[in-house]
């Protein structure tokens, strides 16, 4: 069984992140971690994984800055088998179309049953890049798994609703979304941080997947940012002490006050 | 109708049209007046939720009709998106403009492959400049507001629940039946064995218009009785932390936060919540917030509009009675 995870680095959710004067993400200004979502998803992965004694192979795609193999690392200590970078320059500053075009077209160099992804980047929180990688390719696309069961030639997902879950199953090759559900991803053993420096991360460039500047990356973006500007300041907390009654009869007054009851 | 911009409807489990739905409309029909540009509907729906096209045409001068049975048997995304690109490349609308919630969020993807335009997401604020929509969206947690434009003269964009109050138009507009041709691409569908309802039907937590939410300090699956009672009388959906999820005292479809959802509501109430940044981020666009927490340091003291400092389980009851005696 081999499963192919898309893992996106991401500015660690510090409350430090900023934009460059460039109006993109400031790489420098905090550190990169895995973004939590796509965590659940190797996760995921892990635990189909132990769930067929340990026979499948997990593969870490991820287009990212040449720095990106700190970030994979980490992955790879949780128990992946090995990174695919892609990474140039004419990447930067690309929108999410190019985005799930060169996963889209990274994917094609590698073999694979199953594809996970996460629910939502916590930088932009697009949550489009994983539906449009999967009509690229034209894979069976199921999201928002609460559990993922994995037979060999099926997959069978709980999605999640607002009332409940829906039953779903396709047929394999298909790409899976997972959510918090999946369940806690391990922290890396020390046996797994020795062993991940060992492991291969393959970068590729664009040439390598046969596509070009004109096609995808920042000098084709669809989209682009115009400004950025801090939100309107919060007006100071008003802090009530009182006791039970009257915090609530001023809670009452205030919601009333801004007609909200 | 060249240059149009579009409503792709989405419909509710209950085969009525999402109140997303109708504030996308709305936002979408007054952009059109200030662009001088078409505004329509479209709606792929199974033929037993057509009604929901009706619905649609209360808020715009003209809705597309797809009836699609698979649209009910199988996940919308793909025969929704199959239907609305065939139905762009005949009638070339220039924007498409959808809900930001799960359904939502996948269709715009599948889209955004299917026609190569790009998206623009979670929209809190539409304007318009010569060139197109002007997008503004919040990021790193609603820490910086950014606008954004396209590119090209075309694109996607999904906004965000409670960004536009919903306002039917002045009369109802028509709803034409129409068959798209064939997709250009055929993509597969996936079908849903079985649907498992586990909780009463209740308002999705992205669409309410007020979000009572508890953490660790409603001490339990009990305490969290409470908290849907102050939802009721307040007409509002129950959010929590994930630590609250974890404990297993409520299920993560409820999360708030970094890694559950994002809400937008009029009115957030935090009982017991110690406001977090990963909690933050998802809630901190929220318009008011009032934190009932024991601890006067806690962060969320930082940024609620209203803090009581005290036991929630005696402001709480306390708040439920005065609601009811000035409700009834
Ligand atoms: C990768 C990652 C992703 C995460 N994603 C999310 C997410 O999506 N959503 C989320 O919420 N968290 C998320 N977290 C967890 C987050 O960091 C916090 O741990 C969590 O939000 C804390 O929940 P809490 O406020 O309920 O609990 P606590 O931080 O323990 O706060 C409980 C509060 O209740 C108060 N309290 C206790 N008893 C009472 C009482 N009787 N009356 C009044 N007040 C009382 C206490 O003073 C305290 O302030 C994430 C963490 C990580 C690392
Ligand atoms: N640059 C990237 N590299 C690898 N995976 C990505 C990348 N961008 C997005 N993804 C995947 O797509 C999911 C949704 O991302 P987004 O649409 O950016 O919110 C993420 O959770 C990842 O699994």
């Amino acid at each position: 069984m081999r499963i192919v995870v898309l893992l996106k680095p991401v500015p660690d959710t510090t409350g430090q992140e900023r934009l460059g004067p460039d109006l993109r993400v400031d790489r420098a200004a905090v550190p990169a971690v895995i973004n939590p979502n796509d965590e659940y998803a190797l996760e995921g992965a892990l635990r189909l994984m132990e769930a067929r004694g340990g026979d499948a192979d997990i593969t870490l795609l991820t287009m990212g800055p040449a720095s990106a193999p700190e970030t994979i690392r980490k992955g790879l200590a949780m128990g992946a088998h090995r990174g695919v970078l892609v990474s140039d320059p004419a990447l930067e500053g690309a929108c999410a179309i190019s985005t799930a075009r060169v996963l889209s077209a990274a994917l094609a160099t590698l073999e694979f049953d199953l594809v996970l992804a996460g629910v939502d980047s916590s930088d932009g929180r697009g949550g489009v890049v994983a539906a449009a990688v999967a009509a690229l390719r034209g894979l069976p696309y199921l999201s928002y798994a609460g559990s993922i069961e994995l037979g060999d030639t099926s997959v069978r997902v709980h999605r999640l609703s607002a009332t409940g879950y829906d039953v779903l199953e396709a047929p394999l090759p298909a790409m899976v979304v997972a959510t918090q559900a999946i369940g806690e991803p391990r922290y890396p053993s020390l046996k797994g941080i020795m062993g991940a420096r060992s492991k291969e991360i393959a970068t590729r460039s664009l040439a390598d997947l046969g596509l070009s500047s004109h096609e995808v990356g920042g000098a084709v973006a669809t989209t682009r940012v115009l400004e950025a500007r801090p939100p309107a300041a919060r007006a100071a907390t008003r802090v009530v002490r009182d006791a039970a009654p009257e915090a609530a009869r001023q809670v009452v007054e205030f919601l009333a006050e801004r007609r909200i009851i | 109708m060249a240059g149009a911009i579009w409503v792709v409807g989405e419909v509710g489990p209950d085969g009525a049209l999402a109140r997303i739905s109708r504030e996308v409309a709305t936002l979408a029909r007054d952009l059109g007046a200030a662009a001088g540009r078409d505004v329509a509907g479209v709606l792929v729906a199974p033929p037993e939720a057509s009604g929901a096209a009706d619905e649609l045409a209360a808020y715009l001068p003209r809705v597309l009709l797809v009836e699609e049975p698979s649209a009910g048997t199988d996940v919308a995304a793909v025969p929704v998106a199959s239907a609305v690109a065939a139905l762009v490349a005949r009638d070339e609308p220039a924007y498409l403009f959808l809900g930001a919630t799960p359904d939502g969020r996948d269709v715009a993807g599948v889209l955004s492959a299917l026609l190569g335009w790009g998206v623009l997401v979670n929209a809190t604020e539409v304007g318009w400049s010569d060139a197109g929509p002007t997008v503004g969206m919040s990021i790193f947690g609603g820490r910086l507001l950014t606008t954004s434009a396209f590119s090209g003269g075309q694109g996607i964009v999904t906004v965000r629940p409670n960004t536009a109050t919903a306002a039917e138009a002045a009369a109802p507009g028509t709803v034409e039946r129409v068959v798209p041709g064939q997709p250009g691409t055929v993509l597969p569908h996936v079908r849903i064995l079985e649907r498992v309802q586990e909780s009463a039907a209740a308002a999705a937590l992205e669409d309410a218009r007020v979000i009572v939410a508890g953490g660790r300090g409603v001490g339990g699956g009990e305490g969290f009785g409470l908290v849907q009672e102050l939802a009721d009388v307040l007409g509002g959906a129950v959010g929590a932390t994930r630590a609250a999820v974890d404990s297993g005292w409520i299920p993560y479809s409820h999360q708030i936060g970094q890694t559950g959802k994002i809400v937008k509501p009029q009115l957030y109430l935090a009982l017991g919540i110690s406001g977090a940044i990963q909690h933050k981020v998802g809630m901190q666009t929220a318009e008011t917030i009032v934190a009932v927490n024991r601890d006067p340091d806690a962060p969320v003291a930082e940024f609620a509009d209203l803090l009581v400092v005290g036991d929630l389980f005696e402001v709480v009851p306390e708040l439920v009675n005065q609601l009811r005696a000035r409700s009834g």
